[in-house]
């Protein structure tokens, strides 16, 4: 069956229907304008819910049930408990045994502790995953072996789409380290602490039901409200959400690799000598090795100048927490709370708040909180010689990752990508990326430990680091200079059958993932 | 019996950039390629391409080949897959690959010898970047790093790295063995662009002598102009106590270097952090080489991850007079290099020497005195050498005299 395909503004081919519904192809950056009102779920009635508040029910199973679980519903859940995350795969577990079909999974991302749940694609009970794909969950979708298409959103893009009702969630569950039988929650507390809860609010508020589980039920009221209990139906209690050393990290660890730290020495030299770092200045960096470095070097200077990071936006880590502790920090946005020395903090220090994605990230928000940060470091798979980047799949065409936040941070002042030039053999700078997920025109700079690629619209930059020791290359000669080295990579070849699409943040279709070609 | 299957490389979970070949060579059958790899889709065709050709360069026409590549880059492949080849035939043709065009310089022997980076000569992984990190020279080692059973393999795959890796100016280093392995290594190493070879646990000026002709014997065979220096490291208490003959035993000879790991255990005392058991040998070794007109080179600082450790022994090493360090890590070379570089007390002192040179030649004064100290052209010169280099370790501005009141 050929699917009918129109050529987006980025330029790639893109269908006009996905899962039966009409998509709206990528038109440019800010350029989709959506009309209209947001979406509203049902509208409950409270003499409909015990006087007493208690919400509280036997097990999961009898929630789903009393929530009318049936074929083709939506359920949804959030990613807090990350690698260690117990409840996601029961819910298909339960449904299964009830022989319930074709369900979308929405979760705000997937990690490999989920891969059972390809099972459940396989027996019919998933339908398709509107969320990341990892591991053998990707190669499962690239290999066209999932029903559905999957969808793939930034966390920004999800609360949009929640939010306009392009995706309506029938069930919402929401996994809390700490809630009370009125359905109060919170990420602190208990053995499964992870101390933010900043994916779940758009998913409490608009879900048609919305079920909270915790294994730490405390006397009402469970504060600080990061779910609040008006929008819950009914509250599960079990032995365990999480397991706690998969939740968060002991520690997060900076880079030992001699080479990511000579890219995390080159980032901080570049943002010194570009004059981007200065005092009052707002950042956020990943929590991956090499961002780590590049915190502490940052830390460094700006304790050197004595100056002070306005704020920095999390996933927090222990690096962020001692920026705010040093004094180099004023206050810590937080979605998310990568490490032990982040949930203690989150817990300790009043200038260390939980701040949803909803409000970070959503292009149906009044203002954009990423519009405002000077400094934002980013990681991808691929960036081509238009700066365009990619995040989900890698070049040998697998899907492999989700997008997170990633586009959603693209509309940072600075957009800085530390990437080694060819990880092993593999180039990172290529003609043109495999999947396109951020449009270059919103990537400023590739820094690789052979050298560094300003976007050539970003003037201010090039002109704010001429005559600095710096050692810029234009992003050809970066490319040239891995293919000298690994070699020219053969394509991957795809069939037509499209297995995924990439959605920009407004809800457009910016590319497709479609199915790898096996002999 | 003739062997007639053989392994290379190394393959495992952990290893990355190398590639395991098991070679079966066949008496019919044609050319057979089971090619496991991590970047198949991107690179597999030319990874089998490159193999057709390397058996078809040696005249190979029946084998089973087996490759467990981790995202090997062509020459390591081809080292792999040419030491599988000579395990099982007595070929003497060599297949080189390209020589990276920024790789045949040369280099003095007076230039500066702060930092130089030990690289395995079988870990592919830590080769392919060693050149991005500032260190004044890179050594790939084939002596103590590499086990025995796999110094034939090493040997080719230093070889191809010496001519594809990029080593970004830095000097170009081979430790090679001792005794006869070591005049093997030569013959394969030095027709491509060996700056320096590193001669082990050197106790006479007769090794330095019997690598110095090798070395001249394959120059003049090959018609190599540039010079191939060479580095004695002094590893013993007969070593130390010959180590002035040893700095004069060639021209070649531009540096001393000391290895305490072994010099101690000769001693027959643990080697401690204040390293009194090795001062007298440091000092020695270091007047040896200035009396011969050479750099003394200290030994590596072996706990990596203590940064405050190295910095203080580079102080002290400094003071007794070595003029450079190995380095077992990449982060070790910055500490190293910023250590041995000038520091203020140098860099203000030869500042006025220079400025009170330029003032008298202004008068046209043939005698310069700084205060009441005469100053010779040496001294004038040495000035500024440390001014050069406090320049180029980014410890003076460029134009510091016209920031001079």
């Amino acid at each position: 069956m050929t699917i009918k395909t129109i050529i987006n503004a980025a330029g790639r081919s893109v269908p006009l229907v996905v899962n039966n519904q009409p998509v709206v192809p990528y038109k440019g950056v800010g350029k989709h304008r959506p009309v209209g009102g947001k979406y509203s779920p049902p509208i409950p009635t409270c003499s409909d819910y015990p006087a007493d508040g208690n919400k509280v029910v036997k097990s999961l199973e009898e929630a789903l049930r009393k929530c009318g679980l049936h074929n083709g519903m939506t359920i949804s859940t959030h990613h807090h408990m990350r690698d260690g995350d117990l409840i996601s795969n029961k819910i298909f577990e339960i449904a299964s045994a009830m022989k319930v079909k074709d369900l979308v999974w929405f979760p705000s991302a997937s990690f490999p502790c989920n891969d059972p749940v390809i099972k459940f694609l396989e027996d019919g009970t998933i339908n398709r995953i509107e969320g990341s794909m990892n591991g053998p969950l990707g190669r499962f979708v690239s290999e066209g072996k999932m029903k559905g298409t999957a969808v793939l959103r930034s966390h920004g893009g999800r609360v949009q789409a929640i939010q306009d009702g392009e995706v309506k969630i029938d069930i919402a569950v929401l996994v809390a380290p700490a809630a009370d039988s009125f359905g109060n929650a919170k990420g602190t507390g208990g053995k499964s602490s992870c101390g933010v809860l900043g994916y779940a609010k758009a998913d409490s508020m608009y879900a048609s039901k919305v079920i909270v589980v915790t294994d730490n039920l405390i006397d009402i009221p469970c504060y600080p409200m990061e779910i609040e209990g008006n929008y819950v139906d009914y509250v599960v209690v079990v032995d365990k959400i999480g397991i706690p050393e998969k939740i968060v990290s002991g520690t997060t660890q900076v880079t030992k690799s001699p080479d990511r730290l000579l890219i995390a020495e080159m980032t901080a030299a570049f943002l010194e000598k570009s004059g981007i770092l200065k005092d009052g200045i707002t950042m956020q960096a990943g929590a991956g090795g090499t961002s780590l470095a590049i915190a502490v070097y940052l830390h460094q200077i700006l304790k050197q100048k004595g100056w002070k990071a306005k704020f920095g936006f999390g996933g927090s880590t222990k690096y962020m927490v001692n920026m705010l502790e040093d004094g180099q920090m004023g206050v810590i946005l937080d979605a998310q709370a990568f490490d032990l020395d982040a949930v203690r903090s989150v817990e300790e220090n009043a200038n260390h708040v939980p701040y949803p994605v909803f409000n970070a990230y959503n292009y149906h928000s009044k203002g954009n909180l990423t519009s405002m940060m000077d400094i934002m470091i980013l990681g991808a798979t691929e960036v081509d010689l238009n700066f365009n980047g990619n995040v989900v799949t890698h070049s040998d065409g697998y899907l492999l990752h989700g997008i997170g936040g990633w586009q959603n941070c693209l509309h940072a002042r600075n957009v800085i990508l530390p990437l080694p030039l060819f990880r092993d053999r593999i180039p990172v700078i290529v003609d043109e990326v495999t999947t396109l997920c951020g449009p270059g025109e919103m990537i400023d700079v590739i820094i690789t430990e052979r050298g560094i690629a300003v976007n050539p619209l970003r003037k201010d930059l090039i002109k704010s680091i001429k005559g600095s020791s710096l050692p810029l290359r234009s992003i050809k000669e970066l490319k040239d200079e891995a293919e000298r080295i690994c070699g020219k990579p053969q394509k991957a070849q795809f069939e037509d059958k499209i297995v995924a699409v990439v959605k920009w943040v407004d809800g457009t279709v910016i590319d497709v993932v479609r199915r790898i070609k096996t002999k | 019996m003739i062997k007639k299957i053989t392994t290379t490389g190394n393959a495992g979970p952990k290893i990355r950039s190398d590639c395991e070949i098991t070679l079966e060579l066949r008496q019919r059958g044609g050319i057979v390629i089971d090619l496991t790899s991590r970047v198949q889709t991107l690179y597999g065709e030319s990874i089998k391409d490159l193999c057709r050709d390397i058996f078809k360069f040696f005249n190979i026409r029946n084998a089973v080949v087996k490759i467990n590549d981790s995202g090997a880059l062509s020459f390591v492949i081809a080292a792999r897959i040419e030491a599988a080849v000579k395990n099982l035939t007595d070929s003497a043709l060599e297949y080189l690959p390209e020589m990276n065009g920024e790789n045949k310089y040369a280099t003095t022997a007076g230039r500066l010898r702060f930092s130089r980076l030990y690289v395995p000569g079988n870990t592919p992984s830590m080769m392919i970047n060693a050149g991005l990190h500032s260190a004044d020279g890179i050594i790939l080692d084939l002596e103590d790093s590499v086990a025995p059973g796999k110094k034939d393999e090493a040997r080719i795959l230093v070889r191809n790295a010496l001519r594809q890796i990029d080593f970004r100016g830095a000097e170009r280093m081979v430790r090679i063995n001792q005794g006869n392995t070591g005049l093997k290594d030569l013959h394969c190493v030095v027709p491509h662009n060996v700056n320096l070879i590193l001669i082990p646990k050197c106790e006479t000026k007769n090794q330095v002598e019997r690598v110095e002709k090798e070395i001249d014997a394959i120059r003049k065979k090959l018609k190599i102009s540039n010079p191939v220096f060479l580095m004695p490291i002094i590893e013993s208490a007969l070593g130390i106590e010959n180590s002035f003959k040893i700095a004069k035993a060639s021209k070649n000879v531009v540096a001393l270097a000391i290895g305490l790991e072994d010099f101690t255990a000769d001693l027959g005392v643990p080697r401690t952090a204040e390293a009194r058991e090795s001062f007298y040998a440091r000092t020695r070794l270091v007047v040896a080489a200035k009396a011969a007109g050479i750099q003394p080179i200290d030994s590596v600082f072996s706990d990596v991850d203590d940064m405050e450790a190295l910095r203080q022994n580079v102080i002290v090493s400094k003071s007794l007079g070595f003029e450079g360090m190995g380095c077992i890590h990449p982060k070790q070379v910055n500490v190293i290099n910023q250590g041995y570089a000038p520091d203020e007390a140098e860099i203000e002192k030869s500042t006025k020497i220079v400025v009170a040179f330029n003032e008298a030649r202004k008068k046209g004064l043939a005698v310069v005195a700084l205060g009441s100290k005469m100053i010779d052209p040496p001294v004038v010169e040495r000035a500024q050498k440390v001014l050069d280099l406090a320049i180029r370790f980014g410890k003076l501005s460029q134009d510091w005299i016209k920031q001079i009141p």
